[in-house]
């Protein structure tokens, strides 16, 4: 039968050890960055979303607020919409992750020797990639739109170091959502709970303008000190970097093991 | 591959009270079985019966609730790395990636399998050829038909050379052609020694591939052995009544029964009844002189062979012998 077998058809070798944790997060996020870069809509839906609605912000809300004595609504806006662009976004990290679980791609994976980890490794890295792409070009849209470094081009690039590093905090928080989600078009409706966050922080008009009743709820949530952050680095000074950095870890330790174990019994 | 360490060795499949629930539903109730490997099986069985599930837990997806499940001796819970590295599964979507080629597809799940650069593409190379992807290999899988993404799911579940493949409904929602090329692939690969444990609805399909047929409803098994032991078992033919007075179908039961000494199926509500019939037509003639004698008017009488939901109801209905229990379960059972 062996002999046999061998005139048939060449074996098909069994490997000699299971992959890593890095090669098999490599495979993940290559497959989920391939995706991302061979579906073009996915791109230019991306772009264009981030730039409408920053053209609506800056030409058509923009007039009607007032940001602050010395302070025009484009310089307040820019900074604040580079930061968050990824909670408006990062929807569709939620739906691809609730897509490969709804599809089997989550199965197959978890049918494979590959450690645990390297799913929410793998997809984090390759997710994270896709929203550095999506804040370089809503950085690009907001310069072409009017927006002028206050500081020094470090410190531009100190705040947009800060950016990156929201991008992975979000990611994290988008793959849970999708692996909760009961459905993609579930992960759709649920990322835009998200919405409330960026909207309801001092991103998009100075907290002090709205109700008394809003202020507590805009003040104490992660997205207000992560935006004010980056309008501190613009202008080279550092005050509520520490918060937004430890909002950031907080996120992260408590959104990552939730992902982990979610993968497992996806 | 490895036939020469076989003998001897572990069953493929091992289960002992395997039970699985999912908060009120029980999936699986108290399964067992022992499967030997180097066997193309088939588990079949109604929608809802648990195939399913019992896939995923060979797979190490779902955790069992109570009992044990063995794979090559090495068990889910304790080792299911051990198990992952045994196992290939097509599940009942292809997941393949439709933006990359089928080559691509093949290669990176090799690499996931543990396969090295080089491994993987002449794993990949030999999975392609011997599943005849040829021709499409370097195409984007979203151009492929039904059949060759089933085909080059079946490949990615090759590609670790695993001892055991798990193919979860291969063939559902397929044209026929493409049906026939699921099926071809199959065999070769049971011919090849690969053990083979798949999961069908269809009594043609574990008719074509199965040496073993395992037969499971709400979650245990109700019959197993050879397909030709079990086709022998239920290939009888069907007395078929239709009454002209549905307040007389219980009567009719009496005497169908009494008749065969196997219980009768009631459409519920309806004017049909049906028992199978060993005897042939010495039965049928003996039914209608029951019915006769009781002035029982019929529309309709005859023998015939029986239907496939009969062959899945025969035998995933042989405990119940109440009519009322047998005609309400005819809607299905659905999970």
């Amino acid at each position: 039968m062996t002999v046999a077998q061998a005139v048939v058809a060449p074996a098909i070798s069994r490997p000699v050890r299971t992959p890593g944790i890095v090669p098999a997060a490599r495979q993940v996020a290559l497959r989920a960055l391939r995706k991302y870069v061979r579906t073009p809509g996915l791109i230019v839906m991306g772009v264009v979303q981030s730039a409408m609605f920053l053209f609506s912000f800056r030409y058509v809300f923009g007039g009607a607020i007032h940001a602050g004595s010395g302070i025009s609504y484009v310089e307040f806006l820019v900074p604040a919409y580079v930061a968050s662009i990824v909670l408006f976004t990062g929807g569709g990290i939620a739906v691809a992750v609730a897509e490969d679980r709804a599809q089997g791609f989550t199965d197959r994976l978890l049918s494979l020797p590959v450690p645990r980890y390297s799913l929410v490794l793998g997809r984090t890295l390759a997710d994270s990639t896709t929203n550095v792409w999506s804040i370089l070009t809503t950085a690009a849209f907001g310069f072409l739109f009017g927006f002028r470094l206050p500081g020094s081009w470090l410190d531009g690039l100190a705040a947009l170091g800060l950016c990156v590093l929201y991008a992975v905090v979000f990611t994290v928080v988008f793959i849970v959502m999708g692996l909760f989600a009961p459905s993609p078009q579930a992960a759709q409706g649920m990322s835009l709970i998200v919405f409330v966050f960026a909207f309801l922080s001092s991103g998009y008009v100075p907290a002090t303008s709205m109700p008394g009743w809003l202020q507590p709820f805009s003040k104490y949530q992660p997205v207000t000190p992560m935006v004010d952050a980056v309008r501190s680095l613009l202008t080279g000074s550092s005050s509520d970097v520490g918060l937004a950095l430890a909002w950031s870890a907080l996120l992260i330790v408590v959104f990552t093991p939730v992902a982990v174990l979610r993968y497992r019994r996806a | 591959m490895s036939m020469a360490t076989e003998p001897g060795a572990a069953p493929l499949l091992e289960a002992r009270g395997l039970t699985v629930r999912f908060g009120k539903v029980t999936a699986l109730n108290g399964l067992d079985l022992t499967a030997p490997p180097g066997q193309v099986l088939a588990i079949l069985g109604p929608n809802g019966a648990g195939k399913t599930t019992f896939v995923r837990t060979v797979a190490t997806l779902v955790r069992p609730t109570a009992g044990s499940l063995r794979v090559y001796g090495r068990d889910v819970v304790r080792d299911p790395a051990g198990v992952r590295r045994d196992i290939g599964l097509a599940g009942q979507f292809a997941a393949v990636e439709p933006t990359m080629t089928g080559r691509e597809n093949l290669e990176m799940t090799a690499r996931l399998f543990g396969h090295g650069h080089k491994a993987a593409r002449r794993t990949a190379a030999v999975v392609i050829e011997r599943l005849s992807l040829g021709e499409v290999a370097d195409r984007r899988t979203s151009t492929y038909s039904g059949g060759q993404r089933r085909r080059l799911d079946l490949g990615a579940s090759l590609v670790g050379g695993p001892r055991l493949l798990l193919l979860d409904e291969p063939t559902t929602g397929l044209d026929p052609v493409s049906r026939r090329e699921v099926w071809d692939a199959i065999r070769d690969l049971g011919a090849n020694g690969t053990s083979v444990l798949l999961t069908t609805h269809y009594l043609d399909e574990a008719d074509e591939l199965a040496d073993q047929v395992i037969v499971i409803d709400h979650g245990a098994v109700v019959a197993s052995g050879t397909l030709s032991r079990l086709k022998a078992s239920i290939g009888q033919d069907v007395i078929e009544v239709a009454v002209t007075e549905p307040a007389m179908l219980g009567a009719v039961a009496q005497i169908l029964e009494r008749v065969t000494s196997n219980s009768a199926r009631l459409e519920p509500g309806g004017r049909h009844a049906s028992v199978p019939a060993p005897g042939g037509p010495a039965e049928l003639a003996s039914v209608i002189g029951c019915l006769e004698e009781a002035a029982i008017a019929v529309d309709e009488i005859g023998l015939r062979r029986p239907t496939l939901d009969e062959v899945f109801l025969t035998l995933t209905d042989e405990a119940k012998i109440s009519p009322a229990v047998a005609g309400a379960s005819m809607n299905g059972s659905e999970r």
